[in-house]
């Protein structure tokens, strides 16, 4: 990068490393990917173009991704309103965190510790099987999650607590004088939080955050257990079928990597427009 | 007495085991400049930290004009929105225009709206000398344009009081002087000014008092005239031959 040097031969290589700044972003992670693009993008590349091919000639992968896509809406589904669901108790609880108040402080940092410590499948397992029941009967019938619901709450139970601690993060990052400048100006601390922290805490949470997205779509595969038909379940009814685990699996596993490629790329593009100007 | 609009008698703060401030009383009338001067490690800080609660005092009285800031039930957003402060590292918003930096505490805190807002704000950026900087962002500023922002962003508020917060010490040198002269110019104003900073001319131009701190005490005060060159105490001497050169 500061290889804006003068002389005469670098000039040549110079063309070369800025036509690349011009497709990637010019953030500081770009230095890391532009050592890493040729191989993960050929790759992706050669599995897509073989993959394109396979499809369009082969009529069983065809059939596999007929079976297979009614899956994909379940998936997609559980993965934004979980997410969504996780983004708002993260915010919750990631204020708590940071709150001077013990109460506040010593409930959110409970719930952290204890959701840490459980494995997905597990929380899954006791939103479908413990939580669930219990609202039902302890609201006589009047609260009935259906069985998306119970994997949503699940994941967004799980991942609140992982969103949570992110949002800490972001919020200790930005520097205590952002907030004593907004105070003395006669904001309250809420106000502070919501116009001058929170904006910029955001922006330095963005990639941990696009990752916990990936993560969780990935993870909504795990909602199996409740026998909701999400990507993966549909992938393994076609598969307990025909027999056929070669291409059901081929087929689940490039659904979920053509996402998360997809939003990996959609994080970056968020992460270069939200950059603050004149850093 | 009748017009301190600054009064704060017994005031003082402990971090922990280290006491930053020890009894101190200090009034500060309405349109005084008084320049607080010191060692590193003195107080002068913390006592204007005190002032808009900050930090919270551990022991004594501050009253801004007639309103106890360390009564339990005093409403501190409302009474900083009275009390401008300037900080030594400007903590502009680095988010916001220089434009949303000085509307926003504005509409957010003084429900002013947007039109009226900016309208000021455009005023203000003429004052202090910058009316094209309006929509760029503070990292795209020098510290002197930045620090003249923070000072455009605190006035928006109309506040009583403004305190400086050693608004020169993270600045270049040949920025000080456009900060410095926007502080004079608002002294002349009749601005009521507590200023931490140890620019010797600013002092004898804009201050009526000079409040020699060190390890938490007010040592002396005197009008500039009077301290510079004739300091009662041993203490104020040395620190004067220090920073006099």
């Amino acid at each position: 990068m500061t290889s804006e040097a003068s002389e005469p031969g670098g000039s040549a290589r110079k063309d070369f490393s800025v036509a690349k700044r011009g497709r990637l972003q010019q953030t500081s992670w770009a230095e890391l990917d532009l050592a890493r693009v040729p191989w993960w993008v050929v790759i992706i590349v050669l599995v897509g173009a073989y993959v394109a091919v396979a499809v369009a000639t082969s009529p069983r992968y065809q059939e596999v991704f007929r079976f297979i896509l009614p899956g994909l809406r379940v998936t997609l589904q559980a993965t934004f309103a979980a997410y969504g669901l996780a983004l708002l108790i993260g915010l919750v609880v990631g204020l708590m965190r940071v709150s001077h108040n013990p109460i506040l402080y010593a409930l959110s940092t409970l719930y952290v510790e204890i959701v840490r410590g459980i494995p997905m499948l597990v929380i899954l397992l006791y939103a479908g099987f413990v939580i669930s029941p219990r609202l039902r009967d302890g609201t006589g019938g009047m609260i009935e999650l259906q069985d998306l619901q119970e994997a949503i709450l699940g994941l967004a139970i799980g991942y609140g607590a992982y969103l949570a601690e992110v949002y800490r993060a972001g919020i200790e990052s930005i520097h205590r004088g952002q907030m004593e400048a907004a105070r003395s100006l006669g904001m309250s601390y809420m106000q502070a939080m919501r116009y001058v922290i929170l904006p910029q805490a955001i922006r330095v949470i963005l990639p941990p955050l696009g990752n916990d997205f990936i993560a969780m779509l990935k993870d909504s595969s795990l909602v199996a257990v409740l026998a909701i038909p999400d990507l993966l379940q549909m992938g393994r009814l076609y598969i307990s079928r025909t027999f056929r685990a070669f291409e059901g699996y081929n087929s689940v596993a490039l659904v979920y990597l053509v996402m998360t490629l997809l939003l990996s790329l959609l994080v970056r593009s968020i992460e270069k427009r939200w950059s603050i100007r004149g850093r | 007495m009748a017009d301190n609009i600054i009064r704060i008698r017994g005031l003082s703060k402990s971090f922990g085991h280290l006491q930053a401030l020890r009894n101190i009383d200090l009034d500060v009338a309405r349109s005084e400049v008084v320049v607080v001067i010191g060692p590193s490690g003195s107080g002068k800080s913390t006592l204007l930290r005190c002032i808009n609660h900050l930090e919270a005092p551990t022991a004594g009285e501050i009253i801004i004009d007639g309103v106890s800031v360390t009564s339990r039930g005093t409403d501190l957003n409302a009474l900083r929105a009275e009390v401008g402060m300037v900080f030594q590292s400007f903590n502009l918003f680095p988010h916001l225009s220089v434009l949303e930096n000085i509307v926003l505490a504005q509409r957010v805190v003084r429900k002013r709206p947007r039109r009226e807002a900016e309208q000021v704000a455009h005023e203000l950026l003429n004052k202090v000398g910058i009316p094209e900087k309006a929509h760029a962002y503070p990292g795209q500023l020098s510290g002197g344009q930045q620090q003249r922002v923070a000072i455009a962003r605190a006035l928006a508020m109309q506040p009583k009081i403004m305190l400086f917060d050693e608004p020169t010490s993270a600045l270049d040198p040949e920025m000080i002087k456009e900060v410095l002269d926007v502080m004079l110019d608002l002294a002349r104003e009749g601005m009521t000014m507590v200023v931490v900073s140890h620019e010797m001319g600013f002092a004898r131009n804009a201050a009526s008092r000079i409040v020699f701190m060190d390890e938490g005490q007010i040592i002396e005060e005197a009008p500039p005239a009077v301290l510079y060159s004739a300091p009662r105490h041993e203490r104020t001497r040395a620190f004067l031959s220090k920073i006099l050169h």
